[in-house]
């Protein structure tokens, strides 16, 4: 059950991570969005849908939401949640690495207090 | 952001709708999944007639279609509210959804538990409260 409840937190924090950092390496390529009109909107999105790594993203997040499912029939809503915020920890590894962000002190104290938390939840689960 | 009162109005009603259909839809996963029952099975086949099983409930496409109206409020609120200005209301979702579980699924919560939802609250905010942009514009 242990090995089961940790391989599908681990799913949604690793796939769906993966999946946003894909997404954001693809919205970076085509440029930032200056013309909110529907039609602008409409050609933007056929752009992004032109690139590689958007479909990779998508195709990470549906199997996120996938181990979400199998998370949720393993545990209560008020632990699975909660801990998928470690995913703001993998993120800011995942930008560093994968992206070239420079971090700031202040994101990490954020990711420390976040991995804080989820020790607390995990402890107070019992 | 400018604070027009229409404007203002129109980003609380779309806040309060991200704050209420993001954690119902959680908790309607939830409800859909205990439903179904825990997922024994690693084996492709298995798994894929648990998945078929999942999509099946009309309590999973509840929740789907309750977190599908948070993202387009989510989606429309950032269009014109800075992230920093909105992103508080996502923070405050990972309470609320502790709080709709243990009131709605009657899940249990000990104080540590609480504490630590708390901790991860504060640690989101402070994570929301850096700059957007890590790198130089190209």
């Amino acid at each position: 059950m242990i090995f089961r409840e940790t391989f599908f937190l681990l799913w949604i924090i690793v796939g769906g991570t993966a999946g946003e950092l894909c997404v954001s390496r693809a919205m970076k390529s085509i440029g930032e969005v200056t013309d909110f009109h529907p039609a602008a909107l409409l050609r933007f999105i056929g752009r992004a849908l032109r690139v590689k790594w958007m479909w990779i993203g998508v195709t990470l997040m549906a199997l996120a939401f996938f181990g979400f499912l199998g998370a949720l029939s393993l545990d209560n809503v008020s632990f699975v949640v909660p801990v998928t915020a470690l995913s703001y920890a993998a993120s800011a590894l995942g930008s560093g690495i994968f992206l070239g962000e420079r971090v700031s002190r202040q994101r990490w104290a954020g990711v420390f207090l976040v991995c804080i938390g989820v020790a607390l939840v995990f402890i107070g689960k019992g | 952001m400018t604070a027009s009162p229409g404007l203002r109005f129109k980003t609380y009603i779309l806040l309060f709708i991200m704050m209420v259909f993001g954690p119902t839809g959680d908790v309607l996963l939830r409800e859909g999944m205990r439903r179904i029952g825990a997922v024994t099975t690693w084996a492709p086949a298995g798994l894929f007639h648990f998945f078929v099983r999942a999509f099946s409930s009309g309590v999973i496409w509840l929740g789907i279609s309750s977190l599908t109206c948070f993202f387009i409020a989510y989606m429309l609120v950032l269009t014109w509210a800075d992230f920093s200005y909105v992103q508080p209301a996502s923070t405050l979702a990972y309470g609320v959804v502790a709080l709709m579980g243990w009131l709605f699924l009657r899940e249990k919560i000990s104080p540590l538990h609480w504490a630590g939802v708390g901790v991860i609250c504060l640690g989101v905010f402070v994570v929301g409260h850096t700059h957007p942009r890590t790198t130089e514009p190209s």
